[in-house]
């Protein structure tokens, strides 16, 4: 299948790129994280994420790159539909499934579980 | 690392390096590659399972397969072993969606110590903050571009 | 008495009437688990935070020290202790149990000498009984303030090492025959511009020369005095640097002779990168296994030079390096 492939390659090269990050360029995991997600925002800018996206699928849309594309994805669409103001309705609309899981499922973690340590 | 060194300090640093081990890069690049590369296919499963069976179209099974793997990655968490997953694996558990899922989890079940309000609500978003705040910021500062752009005929 | 620039030799005959040492599971599986009193099987136990585990064992390790030594604990006339967390709560709380008068200090990983050699120097001139130290430090409470939740997936460099979670005192009298505090070396900040919070080997190894090298200097003796020397928690990082950096400025240190708490404490199997670090690594290795040793006359001089990073995780964030510091203790039979 054609479109595992690409996804196993483009993501594990998106990690790549994390990994030497922080192991080159001695970067914490925040600023890696946080280079990746803008670095997604500017490529989603200049409409170059979404084809990655269209090419690789998950392997494009899994990494936390592809947060910064959506919350530009979601401030364009908006910006396009309602001028200026659109731009902060709608930077979370396609991020708050994924925001509000991660909350959600988070707190419910702590409801469960202990740390191990 | 912002600052400067002395000379002392410069020759310190040289004599030092010499004889820390170095970080496996290589080793590491591959790992990342591997297991991240894994994660984003099982992404591409879920999707596909969405899809297929759950009547999903390409553009909304983004939800439920991001949700997905942020409970997978909450639940390996919890277990307690999802660091030890990240340890071997380096980027390629952080990058994925699930590294957010776990900065999430981890300090959540960490700090549930300090109670469920300043401990759990006050401490979840420790080390995601910073993706949220420049994730929303850029991209607000790239519709602005957008909007000086479109308001020159660009 | 005053000897050289910074360090102190102490005739009034200062000895160790009982030790004690308290550990959690991971050090309990390592080579040296036989020399430690208590041994606890997870790292809650039975509290409901790490913060408060930390405490436990603090006492515990306080209490089982005096009830070793035969006295009471309204017998103590100072208590001494010092751990890694903010505001050092675990030995606040200890202190609060063991009811003396208490001096609380902080040198991050170096608290283990630095209590001994106050109670010394405080012990020498003065006519106070019995003078109690302590020290301790938890993994997982350490990780919690100083880097990351413990469930965090951030990838460890093999400069790394891991925090011992346990507790040891020492108990301090004139009125014995036994283990002798002999000197100490006061040590003095060293900083050679190391930022990394992963690599405190580094940061530590050119305080600890200096320490290791104003003593013999002060003293005018050579390494080959003591048994052991032990450095507290360089790691085989750290004490690799700190061999060198000793060699450059014309000591040796023989292979044989210097050893380091934290790459005693863990096994090969154990994986800690470059080895134990922690308040508790210096103190649970002395006051157990090197204090057994000499009780069993395997060994009769030792110095032990605990080392601390002396940074802060705001200082940090701010881009601030990490300052070291090493103080020595001798020990002789």
């Amino acid at each position: 299948m054609d479109k595992i492939f690409w996804a196993f390659v483009i993501g594990g090269l998106i990690c790549v790129i994390g990994q030497i990050m922080m192991d080159v360029f001695a970067l914490t995991p925040a600023h890696t994280m946080s280079t990746l997600v803008v670095a997604g925002a500017i490529l989603g800018g200049l409409g170059l994420y979404e084809p990655l996206i269209k090419f690789a699928g998950a392997g494009a849309s899994v990494p936390i790159s592809s947060f910064g594309n959506s919350l530009l994805k979601g401030a364009f669409t908006e910006l396009e539909k309602d001028g200026p103001i659109g731009i902060f309705t709608g930077i979370f609309e396609l991020t708050s499934s994924g925001v509000s899981s991660a909350i959600i499922f988070g707190f419910m973690a702590s409801l469960i579980f202990k740390p191990k340590g | 690392m912002g600052k400067k060194l002395t000379p002392e300090q410069q020759n310190y640093k040289d004599f030092s390096k010499k004889r820390e081990p170095k970080r496996p890069v290589f080793k590491n690049c591959i790992k990342a590659f591997v297991v991240g590369g894994l994660i984003c296919v099982l992404g591409q499963i879920f999707q596909a399972i969405y899809i297929k069976h759950f009547g999903f179209t390409e553009k909304t099974a983004a939800s439920p397969t991001s949700a997905t793997l942020i409970i997978i990655s909450v639940l390996l968490t919890g277990l307690g072993v999802y660091d030890k997953i990240a340890q071997w694996a380096g980027a390629g558990t952080a990058v994925p969606i699930t590294g957010f899922a776990n900065t999430m989890a981890s300090a959540a079940i960490e700090h549930r110590s300090e109670g469920y309000v300043l401990g759990v609500g006050g401490n979840m978003f420790k080390i995601s903050g910073p993706v949220i705040v420049f994730g929303v910021f850029s991209a607000f500062v790239i519709s602005i571009i957008k909007v000086i752009f479109n308001f020159f005929g660009g | 008495m005053v000897k050289g620039n910074q360090s102190f030799i102490f005739n009034a005959g200062i000895f160790i009437l009982s030790t004690s040492t308290v550990v959690g599971p991971f050090e309990g599986k390592g080579p040296l688990s036989g020399d430690f009193d208590i041994i606890h099987d997870d790292i809650w136990m039975n509290q409901d935070s790490f913060e408060k585990a930390e405490k436990i064992m603090l006492e515990e390790a306080a209490l089982r020290t005096i009830e070793k030594a035969g006295i009471k604990k309204e017998e103590i006339n100072l208590f001494i202790s010092g751990d890694l967390l903010s505001q050092i709560i675990s030995s606040n709380f200890a202190a609060r149990t063991i009811g003396s008068p208490y001096i609380g200090i902080y040198s991050a990983c170096s608290g283990s000498m630095e209590s001994l050699l106050l109670a010394a120097l405080i012990m020498e001139g003065n006519d106070i009984p019995y003078i109690l130290t302590g020290t301790s430090s938890h993994n997982a409470s350490a990780e919690k303030q100083f880097r990351y939740p413990t469930e965090y997936g951030s990838q460890k460099p093999p400069t790394a090492q891991w925090t011992v979670t346990g507790a040891g005192t020492c108990l301090l009298t004139k009125m014995f025959q036994g283990p002798k505090i002999t000197s100490a070396t006061i040590g003095k900040i060293v900083d050679m511009g190391v930022c990394d919070p992963f690599n405190m080997g580094s940061a530590m190894a050119p305080a600890a020369a200096d320490t290791l090298y104003t003593h013999f200097q002060d003293l005018g003796i050579t390494p080959d005095y003591y048994d052991i020397i032990a450095t507290g928690d360089l790691g085989n990082v750290g004490h690799k640097i700190c061999k060198d950096l000793l060699k450059d400025k014309g000591l040796e240190m023989p292979d044989n002779i210097f050893t380091d708490c934290g790459m005693l404490i863990y096994g090969d199997n154990q994986n800690v990168q470059a080895g134990g670090s922690g308040c508790a690594c210096s103190a649970v290795v002395t006051f157990g296994h090197f204090l057994n040793r000499m009780n069993r006359k395997e060994i009769k001089r030792i110095l032990v030079v605990a080392t601390g990073a002396l940074h802060s995780p705001l200082s940090y964030q701010q881009k601030e390096s990490i300052p070291g510091i090493a103080h020595g203790v001798a020990i002789e039979m």
